[in-house]
C-alpha cells in the first residue's frame, strides 16, 4: 500500500494517483482474505508528516497479526529505529541506500539482516536495466544486478524488486529481470510490478525462484481476489498458505 | 500477569500487541524479580545470539530464566538461546534443550523468511500445538536452526529438517513467530496462555 496523507493511493507506472482506501480497513480486509504479508510505503515521506506516519504504524502494529514492512524516507538508523519501535517487522530502504550504500550495513548491524529490506526500482534506460531512485523519477547509471549483489553483500535480508516497466501494466511480472536477480543473490526476492491475473503469479513462481510476489492495484480494486489467487496457485502445485 | 523478557532483541512489542489482541495483560521487563513473579513468561526476540547472551548475563537474566518454574514460551532467538550452543558467534547458550544451533547450509536462500508448514507433527501433538495441523503454515524469520533432538515436538523442513518447536518441563519454544502467524499462531499462543 502506497500511503499519502494517511490514505492508500495507487498510480500507473508510478503516476496518476487514485485514492484506494483507508490503510487500516484495507489491512483488515487483506488479513481476512489471506494475504501473507503487507507493505506500507509512505510516498510523501516529509518531515512534517513523520509523527502522523509513526502513529499510523503503531495502529497497524496493534491490529495486524501478520508481518509487515514499512518504507519511505528512511535515511538513517534513527529513522529506522522509530519505525521498528513503532512495531514494524521490517523496514525498507531505497533512494537513501543508493546514495549511501553503507546505510544498509549500519541498519543490518543495528537491527539484524532479517528486518532490512532493500527496495529496488528497476527501469529500462537505453535497453539496460538500471536502478531508479526518488520514487522512480531519477535514473542512475547503476545496473540492477550489480546493485542487488552489493545489497546482499552489505547485509540486506530481502530484496523487493519492482519493475517500473511492468508496474501498473497488468501484463505480467518481469520474469527475465527477476531471474537475473535471484540467480545473482542468495536472498529472498519479492517480485513486484505487472500482476494482472492469477496466471501471472503462477508463471512467476514456475519460471523464477522469486520467494514472493507483491501486488497492489489489482487487490485494491478487486480485479484479483487473494482467496481465488491462492486456490489457483494451489491447483497449479505452487506451495501457498491456505 | 505475563512477563515478556526485555533484552537487546528486536520487535518485542509485537508479542505484547498479540497478547493485547487476545485480551491478556503483559509487561515488558528485564527486572529478574518481576520475571520470577509472573504467572507466565515469554522469552521472544530476533537478533544475534552472542550479543543477546552477553546482555542476559550482564543483567543476571541467564540465571533468572533457568530458575523459572512457571510456563515459559521462547520464540525464535529465544528458542535458540535455550539450546546448548549456537554457531552464531560461537556462543555457549542456556542449555535447557539438549541440542545445538547451526546455520542453514551454504547456498540456501537465507534468512528462511516466510510461511512454512510442519514436516513432522505427532498425531496427538504436544499441548502447545493442540488444534494445529501438520499442513498449517506458520511464519518464520531465521538464518540459524536448532537440530532435531529428544525435546523436539514438531519439525519443519527448509533444505534441512529442523526443530520447529521444543518442550522440556516448563519450557516451551517455537522457531516460528506465533505473534505473526495469523489464526494458527493465535491458537498456539492461546494453548500456552491456558497452560
Amino acid at each position: 500500500m502506497d500511503i499519502m496523507n494517511g490514505r492508500t493511493v495507487k498510480g500507473v507506472n508510478f503516476r496518476g494517483l487514485q485514492d484506494s482506501g483507508d490503510p487500516l480497513e484495507l489491512s483488515k480486509k487483506y488479513v481476512e482474505q489471506g494475504a501473507d504479508e503487507l507493505v506500507f510505503l509512505d510516498i510523501t515521506a516529509t518531515i512534517e508528516n513523520r509523527q502522523a506516519w509513526l502513529a499510523l504504524v503503531r495502529r497497524i502494529a496493534r491490529q495486524l497479526n501478520l508481518p509487515f514492512t514499512v518504507g519511505g524516507g528512511i535515511g538513517n538508523v534513527e529513522d529506522a529505529r522509530q519505525l521498528i519501535y513503532a512495531g514494524a517487522d521490517k523496514i525498507s530502504v531505497n533512494t537513501a541506500a543508493v546514495q549511501r550504500p553503507a546505510l544498509i550495513t549500519e541498519l543490518a548491524r543495528e537491527f539484524g539482516s532479517q528486518c532490512i529490506v532493500v527496495a529496488i526500482d528497476a527501469g529500462l534506460a537505453n535497453g539496460q536495466w538500471r536502478v531508479f531512485t526518488h520514487g522512480g523519477r531519477r535514473v542512475t547509471s547503476l545496473p540492477v544486478v550489480t546493485w542487488a549483489r552489493e545489497v546482499a553483500q552489505r547485509g540486506a535480508g530481502e530484496i523487493l524488486l519492482t519493475s517500473m516497466a511492468h508496474d501498473g501494466t497488468k501484463g505480467g511480472f518481469a520474469l527475465e529481470l527477476t531471474s537475473r536477480v535471484t540467480t545473482a543473490v542468495h536472498l529472498p526476492v519479492i517480485a513486484s510490478g505487472g500482476a494482472g491475473s492469477e496466471a501471472h503469479f503462477a508463471t512467476l513462481f514456475q519460471q523464477t525462484t522469486a520467494t514472493g510476489a507483491l501486488a497492489a492495484s489489482i487487490f485494491h480494486f478487486g480485479e484479483v481476489s487473494i482467496p481465488t489467487l491462492k486456490s489457483y496457485l494451489h491447483k497449479h502445485k505452487i506451495p501457498v498458505r491456505l | 500477569m505475563i512477563a515478556i523478557i526485555k533484552y537487546n532483541a528486536g520487535n518485542i512489542g509485537s508479542v505484547q500487541n498479540a497478547l493485547d489482541r487476545l485480551g491478556y495483560k503483559s509487561i515488558i521487563t528485564n527486572d529478574p524479580n518481576a520475571i520470577r513473579q509472573a504467572d507466565k513468561v515469554i522469552f521472544p526476540g530476533v537478533g544475534e545470539a552472542a550479543s543477546a547472551m552477553s546482555y542476559l548475563r550482564a543483567h543476571q537474566l541467564d540465571n533468572t530464566i533457568l530458575s523459572l518454574q512457571q510456563p515459559v514460551l521462547a520464540i525464535c532467538l529465544g528458542l535458540q538461546l535455550l539450546c546448548r550452543y549456537s554457531a552464531e558467534g560461537y556462543t555457549a547458550c542456556l542449555g535447557v534443550f539438549d541440542t545445538v544451533v547451526e546455520p542453514f547450509p551454504a547456498g540456501s536462500i537465507v534468512p528462511h523468511m516466510g510461511w512454512n508448514n510442519f514436516s513432522d507433527l505427532p498425531g496427538t501433538p504436544n499441548e502447545l500445538l493442540r488444534g494445529v495441523n501438520r499442513q498449517d503454515d506458520l511464519y518464520y524469520v531465521h538464518s540459524y536452526y536448532a537440530r532435531v533432538c529428544s525435546h523436539t515436538i514438531a519439525t519443519a523442513r527448509y533444505g534441512v529438517t529442523f526443530s520447529a518447536a521444543l518442550h522440556k518441563d516448563n519450557f516451551y519454544a517455537t522457531q516460528f513467530h506465533p505473534e505473526k502467524s495469523a489464526a494458527t499462531g493465535e491458537q498456539v499462543l492461546q494453548n500456552f496462555l491456558k497452560l
